[in-house]
This record gives C-alpha cells, structure tokens and sequence, in this order.
C-alpha cells in the first residue's frame, strides 16, 4: 500500500509539469514544420543534420547542471536564490562553456560530416553563425529561465528531481525552434 | 579560470570539474546525435508524405529523455544521500519504476489524440486510431528502453566512481533521442502499411 501510494505521489507531482511538457513539444513541432523554417532547411543544407544534436544539447548541459543544482539543495550545498556563491557562479560558468562550446562544435561536425560525404553543404561560416547565435540566446535564456523555475519550486514545497528533466526539455523544445528560428532569419539576411 | 587552491576546495563545484568531466561526454555524444540527423534526413520523405507526424517527433525525442531525467534525477539523489540500494527487491525502485510508466501511458494516449487534432488543422489529416496506436506503442517502448537506460547508467556511474549528475542524464536523454527517432519511425512504417 505504502508503495502504491508513493508511486502516486510521484505520478502527481510529475504530470503537470509532463504536460506543459508535451505542449512546448507540440509547439515545436508546428514551428518546424512551418514555412520559414522549411525554407532554412533547404536553404542551409546541414541544419536538418545538426537539429538533433542542437535540440538535445538542453538535455546535455542544461539536464545536468539542474540535477547538480537539485542535488546541492538536498545537500544544503547552495541556497535556492540567486546570489554570488561560489558553487552557483561555477555552476552557470561551466554551463555557457559546455553550451556555447558545443554549439560551435556541432556546427563543424555537420559540415564536415557533409564534406565526406561528398553531399551539398551550406558554408562553414553560415553554420557556425546560426549555431553561436541560436546557442547565445538558447544559453542565457535556459540557464536563467531553469534557476529562476527550481528554486521556486523548491521554496514552494516541490521535489527538484521531478521538475529539472521536464523543465529542460520545454523550454529546451520551445526557445530552441524559437531561436533558430531567429537565427536562420538573422544569417540569411546577413549573407 | 581560477588557480588550483579555491578550486580544490570546491571540489567538484570548480568549473575546471564540471567542464572536464562532462565536455569529452559531450563530444561523443553529440557525434551519435549526428547518426539521429541523419536517419531523420534518410526518412525525410515518409515524414513528408505524412505531415502529421512531424508533431510526434520533438515530443517523442524529448519525453523518453524526460521520463529518463525523472528517474535518474531521482536515483542520483538517493545515491548522493546514500539510500540507493541496487537490489531486485528494493521497494521504492519498484514505486519509481511504476510511477514512471503510469506516466508514460497518460502522456503518451494524450499525445496521440492532440497530434490528430493538430494535424487536422495543419496538414492532410491521418486516422485518429493510427495516430494514437502509433504514439502509444512507440512510447511505452521508449519508456522502458529509458527507465532500463537510467538503472544501467547510474549503476554505471555509481561503480565507476563518477558522478551520476554529470553523467547518467547527458547518456539516457541522449540514447533516448536518438532511439527516439528510429522508434518512432520503425512503429509507424508497420502501422501505415
């Protein structure tokens, strides 16, 4: 009985947040579909390859910095605020880094996975524009957006490990097209 | 980046830490995500000949790892606190792992429903029982392949000595995209045929 009852707990407390999960999903999957974005596709040949790499760096380095700062909570390691503690500025320091990092290096992968196949690729330089523009923006908005997002939660009674994961991958999902988006517009204006 | 002394202190809170041991994870990682792209580029014309099921694919990319996350999230926890025991017959293993699958069987009939009403309005519509059949089926299959991934991954983690919230999430959410992707797509070739 005990165990059933804490399954249900676990299943409450996680279906809200699945939920307002599986909308930024359905909302991202219309943007791609859309017309702007089909048209980036096509006119930057790579992005198709890159966007699941792109999409899942969320769950990477932004997955991963949650679940240390959850675990710091439970610790009692860091406070749930924003403030200049040492542990919290090391932690969003090495999520840019890891972030940002990546973004410039799925950009060469895919072209250069393109090159060896011998396949139409977009230039190295619109690639990596798209990529440190879209990672920029998805970075600052992530990391910000899931502090601010966990430590309320924590303050208000709920259990961190059942919101980061979910959390990630909504906002990840929605800010991600979003973003690209954004920065297909911007290089293709640009070059 | 700061000189050894305050970093050592931090120990594992020191970026040098949290940059060099998950970075390497990073690299590999988002070269097998390149495999996921190009199986998505590969099918490109089954997807295009169905629209609607583009409205699957970020949910069905990203719920797995989301399931994943939940668990491991919760397994690591429990490791740091020192309460995780890796024993068949472990109670609150079990009450994780049923929660985790109830929540997959709402989410996932859900989904197929909200992708037929949005396709409906977006793209030439698709059988509403098709729809759901295939989201259904293709997501409990992910469900488990996570909830599996997650125990090996932090059991893993937890053997090696490595920390589990630099390794198991970026690993399950990872294997979880790109089997997502493939899933999906094997469990809708068998139903639209």
């Amino acid at each position: 009985m005990e165990a059933r009852r804490n399954a249900w707990r676990i299943y409450r407390e996680s279906l809200p947040i699945l939920v307002v999960s599986l909308a930024g999903g359905i909302f991202a999957g219309s943007v791609l579909g859309s017309a702007g974005m089909t048209e980036g596709f096509e006119r930057f040949p790579g992005l198709l390859l890159l966007l699941p790499a792109f999409l899942a760096t969320r769950g990477n380095v932004y997955g991963a910095m949650g679940a240390r700062i959850s675990s710091g909570l439970h610790q009692g390691m860091i406070d749930p605020s924003f403030s200049w503690d040492r542990r919290l500025v090391n932690a969003v320091a090495a999520s840019f880094i890891n972030g940002i990092g990546i973004s410039v290096i799925i950009a060469v992968l895919s072209w250069g996975i393109l090159r060896v196949l011998g396949r139409e690729s977009a230039r190295l330089v619109e690639l990596l524009g798209i990529m440190l523009i879209s990672g920029i923006l998805t970075s600052i908005t992530l990391i910000f957006g899931l502090l601010a997002l966990v430590f309320a939660g924590y303050k208000h009674g709920l259990d961190p490990d059942n919101l980061i994961g979910p959390i990630v991958t909504t906002l990840g999902d929605v800010f991600g097209v979003i973003f690209l988006f954004v920065a297909i517009t911007v290089v293709g204006g640009v070059f | 980046m700061a000189s050894a002394g305050p970093d050592d202190s931090l120990g594992s809170w020191s970026i040098r830490h949290i940059v060099g041991t998950m970075f390497p994870i990073l690299l590999v990682l988002s070269v097998l995500e390149m495999g996921s792209g190009y199986i998505l580029e590969e099918l490109k014309e089954t997807y295009l000949a169905n629209p609607t099921l583009l409205v699957l694919v970020p949910v069905m990319i990203g719920m797995g790892g989301n399931l994943g996350a939940i668990l491991s999230s919760r397994l690591s926890t429990r490791l740091h606190l020192g309460l995780l025991e890796f024993d068949p017959r472990d109670e609150v293993l079990w009450t994780n792992i049923l929660a985790i699958l109830a929540l997959a069987a709402t989410i996932f009939s859900a989904l197929g429903v909200a992708a037929w009403a949005v396709g409906r309005v977006i793209a030439e519509p698709m059988a509403l029982r098709d729809l759901v059949l295939i989201s259904i089926v293709s997501g409990m299959l992910l469900a488990v392949i996570a909830i599996v991934l997650s125990l090996v991954a932090t059991y893993v983690s937890y053997t090696r000595g490595l920390d589990p919230d630099d390794t198991t999430i970026p690993v399950v959410t990872n294997v979880c995209d790109i089997l997502g992707v493939i899933v999906l797509s094997g469990v809708a070739i068998v139903v639209l045929n």
